[in-house]
């Protein structure tokens, strides 16, 4: 290793969209206290500037691919899919929470610092070549995101999302850790080409018990942050407690960073032992779906419906994750730009609806919606049509195209399951959209007022994304097959 | 290029307009956007067939490549042949048909706008059905329509029943999707392709599959997407419930169009049915039970629609015994006489209904040929129509399937004839009731206006002619050689004449007057007493009469088969995933040391599985 | 490190550790006994990485133990200020009165 204190200028380069989102989130908090109350927004609009600057790193970024900083990091396709993933669903969650924020008097510089800075950590995590990194990254990700579930000090429900979100994440994170530290002194590296390299050297790889052991105990903390079973029990509870749009940042952001990382880990360092983790993810994609869908059938409160179909739809993801192939690889990550969108979608009218102090969450509280706002009703209805995974919606193409990569790769039984999972979950949607339209308007919807620009922003954005993912897959599906790793 | 994208966007464009800017729109406007996109869509149709020629062989557009995976490629190509000129004609000639009705039908309803937007949204979505030239797209269209079906039937969402009846219509339906979807993966793993062109292909040269294989895995699971869509035993639940809907739609989705589609797509996958006679011979006995069964049930029911969607469900029946026993251009046929006089029934009924305000039910009608002759008059000609009374529609497709039946085996004639008899029965039994004798409601009957009743008699003239004059096996020729053989006049007589007896028995039980039924009566003795209201009587002459095949129907088929155990199951089901909802919603304690325990047990799972696992395999 | 001590020795105290900390969590009832007890397992892995370190000859490992200190400091500064604004909205600490949201 030559010691060189001064990184090359395309290192930094590489590394753009992590910098200027530091460098943004950093500003915001020193201009915070500088800024008058009533005026914060303008921090919002500050994030937004430096997100976009991110967008535009991540561009720079992608043209000089390549390795930084001593091979820690690793610029390829896939690892600029998911930073534009991460930064879209930031500039997506931004746009809901300005109204959010107003309403709940709770508008701070903090609140968009946290935000960038656990972009930021995604960005890192999902461009990682080592596993260290990957442990800063997530790290990064998530201390901001705890502080974000638990953002009203003053919420109880708040407190108690980020208490269990912060408790079990960190719990999950040392299982991590413990893995990592034993593949380390297994290998003797934590850079994930060269495990790779020893693991697949018969010769050279010894305890073996140990490495299923480390590959395990890493799963464990893979599994936590992307919630599939059985480490899923704290995400209900969490995105019911939180604010709204960080539940919608928190099931699509965060997640798509630890699928991220969960591909890249299991399909280059563990790649040897492919086999044996195989079996462990069929069972566990399938456990997820199950528990997400039939737990989501009993549901009253919208948001813990929506946080049971973020796990069923994880499960999805896991399908494609065991399929161990590189149009598996390139399901997923359709599957996780797909449901960003729907989740973000759908969740932004959570954030409309549920209106101060969160009071209307039930999903009775929707009854005749249909009639008094038809519009925000009917895009409603787009993500929840895109969840259950009709034709035309870009939730069908992610399931197609996962289910074709399992039928691929010889899964037959997982796919036959997964598919009758997928009609179960059809019961629940629709019974949003039929309480929606055919129930007569309770006293919740009388006084709704029309949706704040942001959010109406983010409602036809995600619709026209939804729908134009359904029609023409191919735009995002070309981009993902390219950069699906092996 | 033909622009044959033109035929479903126009709709699509009608949809557009009058979902984004109807409710601003006056309703006149509403009005001229929905009729006259169907209408020229109707027009191109023709425009279309005139200038392709004798469409001898498929003529196909491509326009892009919608999914490219790997080996997958499927492009967004429209095809038409005789087949789809065919379907387009319907869909589109009686669909234009249906809109003006809807102008007239539904002008006092309120969400004029929204009615309209999904009658467009749908016929874009039938269209596409048809064009598509390979199975996905057929399968979007194939979904589409089952969500315009059911926000259309839920059209009327303050009734309880019609939400209720919009979502069974749903649920039924994705059962019969997940057949569908199994087929499609099946048949991509096997033949690599989806395109009609390219799977059929592949199947012509491969040998005939004598027992159970992978074509006849494929026909089936297709056909389970049939059930679902055509309602067919077991599926075929929703459709009456679903008669929840306004008429317009009853008649122009639930009786001419989508229904059809399950007998189009077994017709279209011809070539897969033809190597799977296993799964033919499925085919065939499902639709017969299900034209028998459905006809037994149509007798029963005192709801002028209810009668009618029995009678859809049973002629359904028909279509898939044609398919099964090989004669696909007599199903499709039938496809099409049946468009004519069983949307000429359903507008009909409309107007009755429309005339009394709403009424539906036949014991509360009566002696209404006077006072609504235009409606009594078309509907006379759909009744003839449906009997099978010679020259008219009916008789001519009908008689192509039996003879076809008889050719497969002689029972399934003879089933069939006997079903023909029972829809000549029910049919003249709810003509006689709603517009013979004395009437028996309380409201004032009015005729209905030139916009409703001017397409019911085109509807009429097609229901009288249009057997005779569209002969479409001759045209499906190319496609599907029509039978050697002439036509024996005796099986053509038996049928005509169990036709004429259906409607022979019940002008005698409904219109001469009661000292049969008395006698009939007398002579069970006590099992029931006179019953001294007049609207009661029919019960009696259905009980007396037609017990031994109705009472089973109605208690055990209607009651046990259809209630009790079909919708036990679907209600089984539900309670049963409940169940293991909550289960696991148990798990979800909230607490958070019991969460850890959780994450604890699941790591030292992972951890024995994959440690062990990992040195085994070395 | 004496030499005279094995590496298994130092992974076993790990994993013994470790281990602790995992039973600490799931049976321990105070919410800050129970973030003690995760800090505990951090340690544990940082042993592991030290003693690994020493036996690769790497200094790698060593640097990876400091990181993780450093994020475990980032954690607790999070983690007890979280734990303090449940105390103020519950006025209780202990684990098991937090948890309304369930089901």
């Amino acid at each position: 290793m030559d010691a060189r204190f001064i990184p090359e200028p395309v290192h930094l380069i590489r590394f753009a969209p992590e910098l200027l989102l530091t460098v943004f989130a950093t500003l915001i908090m020193v201009l915070d206290p500088l800024t008058k109350e009533g005026e914060k927004h303008r921090l919002g609009i500050l994030a937004l500037v430096g997100l976009l600057a991110a967008a535009w790193g991540a561009a720079v970024a992608a043209a000089n691919p390549g390795t930084a900083f001593s091979d820690m990091l690793l610029v390829d396709g896939f690892a600029t899919f998911f930073r534009y993933l991460s930064i879209l669903v930031g500039v997506l969650t931004l746009a809901c929470s300005f109204a959010y924020l107003k309403r709940e008097q709770a508008d701070s510089g903090e609140y968009y610092a946290l935000l960038l800075f656990s972009i930021a950590g995604q960005c890192v995590m999902v461009s990682a070549n080592e596993l260290i990194m990957i442990f800063i990254g997530l790290e990064i990700s998530s201390i901001a995101s705890y502080v974000l579930a638990g953002y009203l000090r003053d919420d109880k429900r708040n407190n108690e999302s980020a208490l269990k979100y912060f408790l079990l994440g960190s719990f999950a994170t040392a299982f991590l850790l413990y893995g990592i530290a034993w593949i380390y002194g297994i290998t003797g590296s934590t850079n994930l080409a060269e495990i790779q390299r020893v693991l697949s050297n018969r010769d050279i790889a010894p305890s073996v018990n140990l490495i299923g052991a480390s590959a395990a105990l890493m799963f464990v903390g893979f599994a936590f942050k992307v919630s599939a079973a059985p480490f899923q029990v704290w995400a209900p509870d969490v995105y019911q407690g939180a604010p709204a749009p960080v539940s919608a940042f928190l099931s699509a952001g965060p997640k798509a960073a630890a699928f991220a990382i969960f591909l890249r880990v299991y399909i280059t360092a563990f790649e040897p032992i492919a086999d044996q983790w195989q079996a462990v993810l069929w069972a566990s994609a399938l456990a997820t779906m199950i528990v997400g869908n039939f737990a989501a059938l009993l549901q009253s409160n919208i948001k813990r419906l929506l946080a049971y179909s973020s796990i069923a739809h994880a499960g999805y993801v896991l399908v494609a994750v065991t399929t161990h192939s590189q149009i598996g690889t390139a399901a997923a990550m359709f599957y996780l730009a797909a449901y960003a969108f729907m989740n973000v979608g759908a969740f932004a009218v959570v954030t409309h609806f549920a209106r101060q102090g969160e009071r209307y969450v039930n999903i009775e509280d929707l009854a005749g919606l249909g009639q008094r706002q038809p519009v925000t009703a009917a895009l409603l209805s787009i993500f929840l049509l895109s969840f259950i995974g009709v034709p035309l919606t870009a939730g069908f193409f992610g399931k197609f195209y996962i289910f074709k990569a399992a039928l691929d790769a010889n899964l037959v039984w997982l796919t036959v399951l997964g598919l009758l999972n997928s009609a179960v979950a059809a019961y629940y949607y629709l019974r949003i959209i039929v309480v929606m339209y055919f129930h007569e308007p309770s006293e919740s919807v009388a006084d709704l007022q029309s949706p704040a620009p942001g959010i109406q922003a983010v409602l036809w954005a995600s619709a026209a994304a939804t729908l134009i993912l359904g029609v023409f897959p191919s735009w995002v599906l070309d981009f993902a097959g390219k950069a699906a790793l092996k | 290029m033909e622009h044959l994208w033109l035929i479903p966007a126009l709709p699509l464009a009608g949809f557009a307009l009058n979902g984004t800017v109807g409710k601003r729109l006056p309703q006149i406007a509403v009005s001229l956007i929905a009729v006259a996109m169907p209408v020229l869509s109707f027009l191109w149709v023709l425009k279309t067939l005139s200038s392709l020629g004798s469409l001898e062989t498929a003529y196909i557009e491509r326009y892009f490549t919608w999914i490219e995976s790997g080996a997958l490629n499927i492009g967004v190509d429209f095809m038409v042949d005789r087949l789809t000129a065919v379907m387009l004609l319907v869909v589109t000639g009686i669909g234009s048909l249906i809109h003006l009705y809807a102008v007239g039908y539904m002008a006092h309803e309120g969400g004029y706008y929204r009615f309209f937007a999904y009658l467009n949204l749908f016929m874009f979505f039938m269209l596409t059905l048809v064009l598509g030239a390979n199975y996905l797209l057929m399968f979007v269209g194939w979904e589409g329509v089952g969500l315009c079906s059911y926000l259309l039937i839920g059209f009327y969402f303050v009734r309880k029943s019609a939400a209720d009846a919009a979502k069974k219509a749903f649920i039924v339906n994705r059962i019969g999707d997940f057949g569908y979807t199994l087929a499609l993966f099946l048949m991509f793993v096997q033949f690599g392709s989806l395109d009609f062109g390219k799977v059929f292909a592949a199947v012509a040269p491969m040998p005939v599959e004598h027992s159970a294989g992978l074509l006849t895995a494929i026909a089936l699971l297709l056909f389970v997407g049939a059930t679902g869509k055509s309602a067919q035993i077991p599926l075929y639940v929703w459709l009456p419930d679903a008669m929840e809907g306004p008429t317009p739609v009853s008649a122009l989705i639930h009786a001419a169009t989508m229904v059809t589609a399950g007998v189009y797509m077994v017709a279209r996958s011809a070539v897969i049915y033809q190597h799977a006679p296993l799964a033919m011979e499925v085919v065939a006995i499902i639709g017969l039970l299900t034209a028998v069964l459905a006809a037994t049930i149509g007798i029963t029911q005192y709801d002028i629609k209810k009668v009618f969607a029995y009678s859809t469900v049973s002629q359904l029946g028909y279509m898939f015994l044609a398919c099964g026993v090989g004669a696909f251009a007599a199903g499709i046929y039938h496809v099409v006489t049946h468009a004519f006089f069983k949307a000429l029934l359903f507008l009909g009924a409309g107007s009755v209904i429309h005339a009394l305000e709403g009424e539906q039910d036949l014991r509360q009608m009566g002696g209404l040929r006077k006072k609504i002759p235009i409606t009594f008059a078309v509907l006379c000609c759909a009744w003839v129509a449906i009997a099978g009374i010679p020259p008219f529609a009916g008789y001519f497709s009908k008689d192509e399937i039996l003879l076809a039946a008889h050719h497969h085996h002689p029972w399934m004639y003879w089933v069939g004839v006997v079903t023909a008899a029972m829809t000549a029965f029910y049919v003249s039994r709810a003509m006689f009731l709603c517009f013979f004798g004395q009437y028996r409601g309380h409201h004032h009957p009015h005729e209905s206006p030139f916009i409703m009743w001017g397409p019911l008699a085109v509807l009429a003239a097609l229901s009288l002619f249009g057997g005779w004059y569209f002969k479409v096996p001759n045209y499906l020729a190319p496609l599907f050689p029509l039978a050697e053989g002439g036509h024996e006049m005796a099986l053509v007589a038996i049928s005509v004449a169990a036709g004429v007896l259906g409607i022979g028995v019940a002008y005698v039980l409904y219109v001469v007057k009661p000292g049969l039924a008395d006698s009939i009566a007398s002579a069970l003795g006590g099992f029931y007493k006179l019953v001294y209201n007049k609207y009661l009587v029919d019960e009696l002459y259905d009980a007396a009469v037609v017990r031994p095949i109705v009472h089973g129907s109605r208690s055990l088929l209607w009651r046990v088969v259809d209630v009790g155990l079909i919708d036990g199951c679907v209600n089984g089901t539900a309670t049963l995933a409940r169940g293991v909802g909550g289960v696991l919603r148990a798990f979800q304690s909230g607490n958070i040391r019991n969460y850890a325990a959780w994450v604890t047990l699941g790591s030292v799972a992972v951890l024995v599985v994959l440690g062990i696992a990992v040195g085994g395999a070395r | 490190m004496p030499s005279s001590v094995p590496l298994s020795w130092y992974l076993i105290l790990s994993a013994i550790l470790f281990g602790l900390g995992v039973a600490g969590f799931v049976v321990r009832r105070n919410i800050i006994t129970v973030f003690m007890s995760i800090e505990l397992m951090l340690n544990a892995v940082n042993l592991s990485f030290i003693a690994f370190s020493y036996q690769l000859r790497q200094v790698d490992g060593h640097i990876f133990s400091f990181f993780v200190m450093v994020v475990a400091a980032a954690e607790a500064a999070v983690g007890l200020a979280i734990i303090l604004t449940v105390f103020k909205n519950r006025a209780t600490l202990a684990i098991d009165d937090v948890s309304s949201l369930k089901n």
